[in-house]
């Protein structure tokens, strides 16, 4: 704090912030409806997270304990200059550890650890409209949305069915929420959308460019669109994590050098060390 | 088989100090064509427009006699119910495809949007509902995974016949369904709507502006003029016996090939 003594806790005014939690109540009580909230400018470019950043600073008390991952990793340029952005700003204690944090903001994935009561978990968003793909207008779609209108989204399935002979979306694959609106879980992988299902902890969505706060509250069913013939599936490696030697957690592909060999490891780089950790002890 | 299907009584609609259509007074009957003929400009889309409740009326009133047999006040609906009618019980025919099809989506995903959107759930009969219907207007089961852009005039407008007739609709609303087409895929076209509508109970409201398209398809002809039905008869009467002294320059005004 000391070395920006003009700015307030957590960057945003305190009118700012109570605009921002209004707007995460009202998500709270509409699972899955996307609320209007007058984003702010953020010294970040659009893309970079503000929508999430903002909900943060909203949330944010001085007990706190704050993760950011990004693509499920600690230690990649988004996460590291947001934590920093939080200490810098707010001075609240950060962490790496899934379970220690209370407050976990993400770019694209759920950790492996499972969540618990009292947790948040914040989502930055792209494109927080599902039937953008569909309906280009604005107009149409809240009315889509109003009426329960959902028809559409089943075209996108069809039509990934029809070209690749299965649902070929991986990754913001639509989902119903609390059997009302269908909502887009951010450019997430489809392997995480089981876990939003009924999570214990409390799940929000910023879009910063979009202008749009939704949110899940805890123990909310979120279920997956799909066909009868051609139910959900959750992503499936062929490979074993290589460095921690996990079989189901979410894999990234790493080209180690120029004749293509690849490695597989853990994206969630905390649930990686800690199991390597678990590794060793129990092989010691 | 009580009262008509659809029943307008003084339907006006005025754009600003414009008039679209004035005091239209309309019955449709159960499995009956009827044509909307005269120039552009005399109101014929508007009354479309009404007759459809894509454009809202300022005056007059307008009832629907639903698939169970009650007659309701088509502006006493919520969006809800009038959109569930829009695409089950009701179908519209665009005269550009384009606006009426999904053209970022493959043939058979436009068939089979509606049976989506009135909770059909499995792909399989999705597929072969939408491959039937693609068949009953002649587009070849290896077409279906293509996308309408790559269809021609005439493919597009058959398209758009069967993703509308995949709910098999009671009433379907057309606008100049064949304008801008060659004559020979006009004709084809027309053998088809005949077909469809010969085949069961199907109800037509047609707009055109080609009597011959009028007289070929449909039993009673309303003839329009400055928003107002001058006209309103059988049509081989309106055609070969016409009373009106605008019915008789339009259809004298026919060229003969």
């Amino acid at each position: 704090m000391s070395d920006f003594p003009s700015y307030n806790f957590a960057y945003l005014d305190e009118q700012t912030k109570r605009m921002i939690r209004r707007s995460i109540l009202k998500a709270i009580a509409t699972p899955g409806y996307q609320v209007p909230f007058a984003s702010r400018e953020m010294p970040m470019p659009y893309g970079w997270g503000t929508g999430g950043v903002q909900v943060t600073a909203a949330i944010l008390g001085r007990d706190d304990v704050l993760k950011v991952i990004d693509q499920g990793a600690d230690d990649t340029t988004n996460a590291v200059s947001i934590r920093k952005f939080f200490e810098k700003t707010s001075g609240v204690r950060t962490t790496t550890s899934t379970p220690e944090a209370s407050i976990i903001q993400t770019r694209h994935r759920i950790p492996e650890a499972p969540l618990r009561e009292g947790q948040v978990l914040v989502y930055q968003v792209p494109i927080p409209e599902p039937l953008r793909f569909l309906e280009p207008r604005e107009t149409e779609t809240r009315r889509m949305h109003a009426l329960e209108d959902y028809g559409v989204m089943h075209v996108k399935l069809y039509e990934d069915i029809s070209r690749h002979g299965h649902i070929a979306t991986s990754y913001a694959y639509p989902v119903k929420v609390a059997g009302r609106y269908v909502m887009d879980p951010s450019p997430t992988p489809k392997f995480d959308n089981p876990k939003m299902n009924d999570c214990p902890a409390l799940q929000l969505f910023g879009a910063g460019r979009e202008k749009r706060i939704y949110a899940v509250p805890p123990y909310t069913s979120v279920i997956s669109l799909d066909f009868e013939d051609h139910p959900f599936e959750r992503t499936k490696f062929d490979n074993v994590c290589a460095l921690c030697g996990s079989t189901n957690t979410f894999l990234d592909e790493v080209v180690m050098n120029d004749e293509g060999a690849r490695m597989y490891v853990c994206s969630d780089t905390d649930y990686c060390e800690q199991h390597r950790g678990d590794r060793k002890e129990t092989g010691a | 088989m009580s009262g008509p299907l659809l029943r307008a009584r003084g339907l006006t609609k005025m754009f600003g100090a414009r008039t679209g259509c004035v005091d239209v007074d309309l019955d449709l009957h159960e499995s009956e064509v009827l044509a909307i003929v005269g120039e552009s400009g005399s109101g014929k889309s508007t009354l479309l427009g009404l007759l459809s409740t894509q454009l809202e009326k300022t005056a007059g009133s307008l009832t629907y006699r639903r698939k169970d047999g009650v007659a309701v006040d088509l502006s006493s609906l919520s969006e809800m119910e009038r959109r569930l009618l829009l695409r089950t019980e009701w179908g519209f025919v665009q005269q550009d495809a384009r606006m009426g099809l999904r053209m970022n989506v493959s043939a058979g995903g436009n068939v089979g949007e509606r049976l989506m959107a009135v909770g059909w759930r499995n792909y399989a009969a999705i597929r072969t509902e939408s491959q039937d219907w693609l068949a009953r207007v002649e587009i070849a089961a290896d077409r279906m995974d293509d996308m309408p852009g790559a269809f021609s005039g005439g493919m597009r407008q058959r398209l758009q016949i069967a993703r509308n007739m995949v709910t098999r609709p009671r009433l379907v609303f057309m606008d100049e369904p064949t304008g801008g087409l060659d004559v020979s895929v006009q004709a084809r076209l027309l053998d088809l709507l005949r077909s469809l509508v010969a085949e069961g109970g199907l109800s037509v409201i047609l707009v055109t502006h080609d009597l011959a398209v009028a007289r070929l398809l449909s039993h009673r002809i309303a003839v329009m003029r400055q928003g107002r039905i001058v006209e309103l008869g059988l049509a081989d009467q309106v055609l070969e016996d016409p009373q009106h002294s605008y019915t008789q320059l339009l259809v004298s005004s026919v060229l003969q090939a």
